[in-house]
């Protein structure tokens, strides 16, 4: 009965959750052609729908309606393979996000995290949450790499090589960046980080926890691990046409800009989660009087809001920013990030030790 | 019950993925397969409650150690191989040793088996701050020792790597 009760929640999660994700990831894209417009001082996308609206739409429709050309020379197993591989991978790392608390429902007790569940007495998390997402976003590289080999064409595979190398340089600064945090937490379990941040603003890892430098040393690392100016030279269009996906039509282009969406939004959520207090309110330690209802719904509105900022702030960097260099790449990812990163956990856990 | 059937599962996965692994004919293939390998051999660790180990195991060996294979692969753009008859020495040698290895094995586990006990899901589960414990407490001297090993590796495949000056 236990067991019924469990998959029926985690059936409903998983399928709300892909619903809002995908549908997210189609307005986003939205929002990033019309933010980016009005920092160009043009319109953007306002034929469709009223103000453009229903522009997310047209286009899904003209992705599964064009003729899917899979061209000669491409080794067929793997080029089909990859974008899967691709938004695969980046659906999975989704599901270990916790959205919130719980919700309770009469007598059931509905933890907001797909792979979370009541357990009698408390919630149930993944105990190594934060290994896992590293672990999934490490595999990633692999949708990217053996697209762009597999099309058999110069440019995918140059922007196949550079994306491999880019993503395992700045996997490492990715990584350290999140060990002044665990410091912090002492836990693995994405849930324990973030009640370890609860109470008040001064509480959050950012501002009370003094993580403000690995906090940008996380952003701009992850930037490059999403592809994103002004890290996006594996798909840079003026020197390699699209990148690894040059060879790409249809639906399965889609596959790949849903992927890269999607692990936009996962970035965002983890920045939110890990430095940002998660779903707790930043006016939590003021004890406003507020109503019932409005509890149920708070984390969830706090949650979104900060990682839609994070998204904004995606969209405000391709807008101001032009792209880097290969080699000033390399550089800033292994000269610049990654002792900056190694300097913060000495920093972090010395004053740690020097508190305690 | 259900620990020996994922057992199964996953084990059964990951003999295929390595029998696959020598099989197929093209190296991006056989990296793949060898993915596979390590990816279930993840989800073993996971079954014997070693979470962190299970962890470290995809994201190094999976993410970045068969990325770089791959990325060489790729590189050099290495083709098919081609199928040769074999050495009769392989034949000789090979196919007796790898019974007599086999039969070592099933002998050493079968002859232990009244020490040994069943394993269940949870049952040996070890937390991340426990092995780190133990790793900065009892195995500091090895623990460093390899660090230190590493680092040297890493030292060499610089100087190998890095051009004359003339």
């Amino acid at each position: 009965m236990e067991l019924l009760q469990y998959l029926i929640f985690a059936v409903i999660k998983i399928a709300l959750l892909l619903f809002i994700l995908l549908t997210a990831v189609a307005y986003i894209v939205l929002m990033e052609r019309k933010v980016i417009a009005r920092m160009q001082n043009r319109w953007g996308p306002n034929r469709v729908g009223p103000f453009g609206l229903l522009q997310p739409l047209a286009d899904g429709i003209k992705f599964i309606l064009k003729e899917d050309i899979i061209p000669d020379s491409v080794y067929k197993p793997l080029y089909i393979a990859a974008p899967m591989i691709a938004l695969t991978l980046s659906l999975i790392s989704i599901s270990i996000i916790p959205f919130g608390g719980e919700w309770t429902i009469g007598s059931y007790h509905i933890p907001l995290q797909t792979t979370a569940f009541w357990n009698g007495n408390g919630i149930q998390d993944i105990n190594i949450g934060l290994l896992i997402i590293l672990g999934i976003t490490s595999l990633g590289v692999y949708g990217v790499a053996l697209s762009g080999w597999s099309s058999n064409s110069k440019y995918s595979l140059l922007g196949s090589l550079r994306a491999s190398a880019q993503l395992i340089s700045y996997e490492l600064a990715l990584g350290l960046s999140l060990v002044g945090v665990l410091l912090l937490a002492g836990s693995l379990s994405l849930r324990q980080i973030v009640d370890s941040q609860a109470g008040s603003l001064l509480n959050w890892n950012f501002f009370g926890g003094l993580q403000f430098v690995a906090f940008f040393i996380y952003i701009m690392a992850a930037y490059a691990e999403t592809n994103r100016i002004p890290f996006d030279l594996p798909e840079a269009e003026t020197e390699l046409v699209a990148g690894y996906h040059t060879e790409y039509s249809a639906m399965k282009f889609a596959m790949f800009f849903m992927a890269e969406y999607c692990n936009m939004v996962t970035v965002a959520c983890l920045a939110t989660l890990l430095f940002f207090g998660g779903w707790h309110s930043p006016l939590e330690g003021l004890h406003l009087p507020v109503p019932a209802i409005w509890l149920m719904i708070s984390p969830l509105f706090w949650f979104f809001v900060k990682v839609f900022f994070f998204i904004f702030v995606y969209i405000w960097v391709r807008g101001t920013l032009p792209r880097f260099r290969y080699d000033q790449l390399m550089a800033f990812g292994w000269k610049f990030l990654l002792p900056l990163s190694i300097a913060n956990i000495v920093v972090t856990s010395l004053v740690l030790a020097l508190r305690s | 019950m259900l620990h020996t059937i994922l057992f199964l599962i996953f084990g059964g996965i990951c003999v295929a993925g390595a029998l696959n692994f020598l099989l197929q004919r093209h190296p991006v293939n056989s990296a793949l397969s060898l993915i596979v390998v390590m990816g279930s051999l993840a989800l073993l660790f996971l079954l014997l409650g070693a979470e962190f180990v299970a962890a470290v195991q995809i994201i190094v060996y999976a993410g970045a150690v068969m990325v770089l294979f791959v990325f060489v692969i790729m590189l050099l753009n290495a083709g098919e191989e081609e199928r040769t008859h074999g050495s009769r020495v392989a034949l000789v040698l090979g196919v007796p040793g790898l019974i007599a290895l086999f039969g070592l094995l099933c002998w050493t586990v079968s002859s232990s088996r009244s020490q040994l006990g069943q394993v269940q899901i949870g049952g040996y589960y070890v937390p991340t701050t426990e092995l780190g414990i133990a790793l900065f407490r009892e195995f500091l001297l090895p623990f460093e020792i390899t660090s230190v090993l590493v680092l040297i590796a890493i030292m060499g495949a610089v100087v190998l790597a890095r051009k004359e000056r003339q």
